[in-house]
């Protein structure tokens, strides 16, 4: 019963996915076993992203899937049950000064919060100090800038520089990405790492908690 | 008729040959002297020798895409170049004066602000409008067609246009959704009823805006057809005239939007195949009409939601390529040349894009192995591209030269070619282009360094 599940979500099949989380919640199957079970399909959905086997669509109906059944555990949750689960890592996350643009970020924040991060999306247009004020808030491992647009470089490198004025610098890993950023804009700007889509991310910021 | 689109017909070559004719002959261009007219010329044969794929060109022609360089590089702001069609003038005919490229873009990109403001414009932000003056607009991804309307889309692409996604897309357009059908007005008792909402005051408010909008892009294309008059006329061409659209990309990049379009691809795709079946004719048909309006052979194409990463290669075969190749088919048929400007990466579609008549398209790459790209789709089409404006905003200038050596070397060799970045070039140094074009046009002509 619970593999269908899974395996409901990671073939897309979505109106079966649907009926069997319902039926899971109505039979009396504790929700957040049954949020588990999503996140576990998710994290296949990402596999296969990797694989090159899956790509947008795929990703997006797992989030969708995830989002749908997620509302559908509301009126069972009773809320003493709050996910308290332990945390991988803390990513402060935002589209940098300039960048309106909330699509690849959006996707980055759901796969973090999906692999277990607690993620900080300050949202887009993002100024430098910003990211410097909320990276002394909430103190992540991670600092995660999204940019779509080949103008605001500068804003990418005027971010990092404001994070190592601050004296930030050595308490976060930087990683950027964005449909035009490329090595050249990570070296360039002084990040720690460029990533190509969502997935590399989520690979990075887990390489990075776990190394620390 | 339910071939149409598949097959080039036999008279596309004739026309063909008749709009490179019209775009060689310049006529109505005020050229400054016997030279530019030579001049215009000239480039204008390197190109279509470099499309043809019939001989190999004199040397490469080098056309990057301006996109918002000239306005960054006049230091005037994205806001005045929008605002004051003299700035924008002004920035144009620097950039072009003083880096020369052999084809330039018509600063048609560069939108009226004021139109907007007008229309009250819901799909963008712009300079001073939700984002800084100094910064260039931005879209703002909605649903603006919901799922549950493709049918309706399907039925009556114009109706749907006209009285739902407009009143939607142009806050001062709204009461365009009192607007009636038009095939059900065939006979007399049909009449009056049709007529009743231009009776309205809210709907005559709508005339006057309109009236007021075309008014503002009167003013607009003026200036736009000045300047193109001016650099014309000095000897270069235009890289491309009119525009249209993959439609797949009109329904995912401003319809459904992103998301919406990749979770329609689960959960309506026969619609989505079929709306986009039925905005295929409108997209042959107005990108033949701006292209030829504007005296050019090549529609500009910018490709989006098709690149590697977006969607599976099944998916791009059965989605994607299929309405696409219809539209460069229908285009072909009409003699122009699509200008297909594919965007992001293009290395898992190269085997499938080849699938286009030869000599006849003008394939514009972006981050595509340029190598791989020559091997494929450089053996039908013509292959354009690929500087990437990250290097151009970041690298030194002898990392842009090793670059466009390497891209002259591996795309270049027999013709078939056309230098160009892999997109827009905003954002870039102003050395890096200077550069770039210096170094590409010397190495075009042989002049090895």
């Amino acid at each position: 019963m619970s593999d269908n599940l899974v395996d409901a979500m990671v073939h897309m099949r979505e109106p079966e996915a649907l009926a069997l989380a319902q039926k899971m919640l109505n039979d009396g199957v504790h929700p957040l076993k049954v949020l588990e079970q999503c996140r576990e399909a998710v994290e296949k959905v990402g596999k296969q992203f990797e694989l090159g086997h899956y790509f947008l669509p795929e990703l997006v109906m797992a989030g969708e899937m995830l989002k749908k059944i997620s509302a559908m555990t509301e009126p069972f949750l009773k809320h003493e049950a709050e996910d308290k689960t332990a945390r991988l890592g803390k990513v402060v996350l935002g589209s940098v000064q300039g960048d309106i643009h909330d699509i690849g970020k959006d996707m980055v924040k759901f796969l973090l919060d999906v692999n277990g991060f607690e993620v900080h999306d300050l949202g887009v247009n993002v100024s430098p100090e910003r990211f410097v004020e909320a990276i002394k808030e909430v103190q992540p491992e991670v600092v995660g800038m999204s940019a779509l647009l080949t103008t605001v470089f500068e804003s990418i490198k005027n971010t990092v520089a404001a994070i190592k004025a601050a004296g930030l610098r050595d308490e976060v890993k930087i990683m950027i990405g964005g449909g035009t950023v490329t090595e050249e804009v990570r070296a360039y700007s002084g990040a720690d790492a460029y990533g190509k889509d969502a997935v590399v991310a989520v690979n990075l910021a887990k390489e990075w908690v776990t190394a620390k | 008729m339910k071939d149409r689109y598949l097959n080039v017909t036999p008279d596309a070559d004739r026309k063909q040959a008749a709009l490179f004719d019209k775009w060689l002959s310049g006529e109505n261009i005020p050229f400054a002297d016997a030279d530019a007219t030579a001049a215009y010329r000239e480039r204008i044969t390197l190109i279509k020798d470099a499309i043809q794929l019939k001989k190999t060109p004199a040397r490469i022609p080098i056309c990057p895409s301006a996109g918002f360089f000239p306005v960054q590089y006049a230091g005037v702001s994205m806001y005045d170049a929008m605002y004051d069609y003299d700035i924008l003038a002004q920035a144009w005919e620097r950039y072009c004066h003083d880096f020369t490229p052999d084809a330039y873009n018509a600063p048609t990109t560069i939108v009226p602000g004021k139109l907007l403001d007008i229309l009250d414009f819901k799909l963008c932000k712009w300079p001073g409008r939700g984002v800084s003056k100094q910064q260039e607009y931005q879209y703002v991804e909605e649903e603006y067609m919901k799922a549950e309307e493709y049918q309706d889309l399907i039925d009556d692409p114009t109706g749907y246009f006209m009285s739902t996604y407009f009143p939607r897309i142009f806050g001062s357009l709204k009461p365009l959704e009192k607007m009636p059908l038009l095939p059900p007005v065939n006979e007399i008792p049909c009449v009056p009823p049709a007529a009743i909402p231009f009776g309205t005051e809210e709907v005559q408010a709508t005339l006057k805006t309109l009236m007021e909008a075309g008014n503002e892009s009167g003013r607009w294309i003026t200036a736009v057809r000045r300047i193109n008059g001016s650099v014309m006329g000095k000897g270069y061409p235009a890289f491309s005239g009119g525009f249209t659209k993959a439609p797949f990309d009109v329904i995912g990049d401003t319809l459904r939007g992103t998301l919406g379009v990749m979770m329609d691809i689960y959960r309506h795709p026969e619609e989505l195949r079929e709306a986009c079946e039925r905005l295929t004719p409108f997209m042959v048909k107005s990108g033949v009409a701006a292209c030829k309006a504007a005296g050019h052979i090549m529609p500009f194409i910018p490709l989006h939601k098709g690149a590697d990463g977006f969607m599976s290669d099944e998916q791009f075969r059965t989605f994607y390529w299929p309405t696409l190749r219809k539209l460069i088919i229908g285009l072909v048929n009409e003699g122009c040349i699509p200008q297909l400007f594919a965007e992001g990466a293009y290395n898992q579609r190269l085997e499938t894009i080849c699938d286009v008549p030869k000599g006849k398209t003008v394939w514009w790459f972006d981050l595509t192995d340029m190598d791989r790209a020559k091997k494929t789709v450089g053996q039908v089409a013509c292959i354009a591209g690929n500087v990437p404006v990250s290097l151009l905003c970041t690298a030194t200038t002898d990392d842009v030269k090793a670059y466009c050596k390497n891209l002259m070397d591996v795309a270049g060799r027999d013709g078939g070619f056309i230098f160009s970045t892999g997109a827009g070039m905003q954002g870039a140094k102003a050395e890096n282009v200077k550069a770039m074009i210096d170094f590409a046009k010397r190495y075009a002509g042989g002049n090895y360094v």
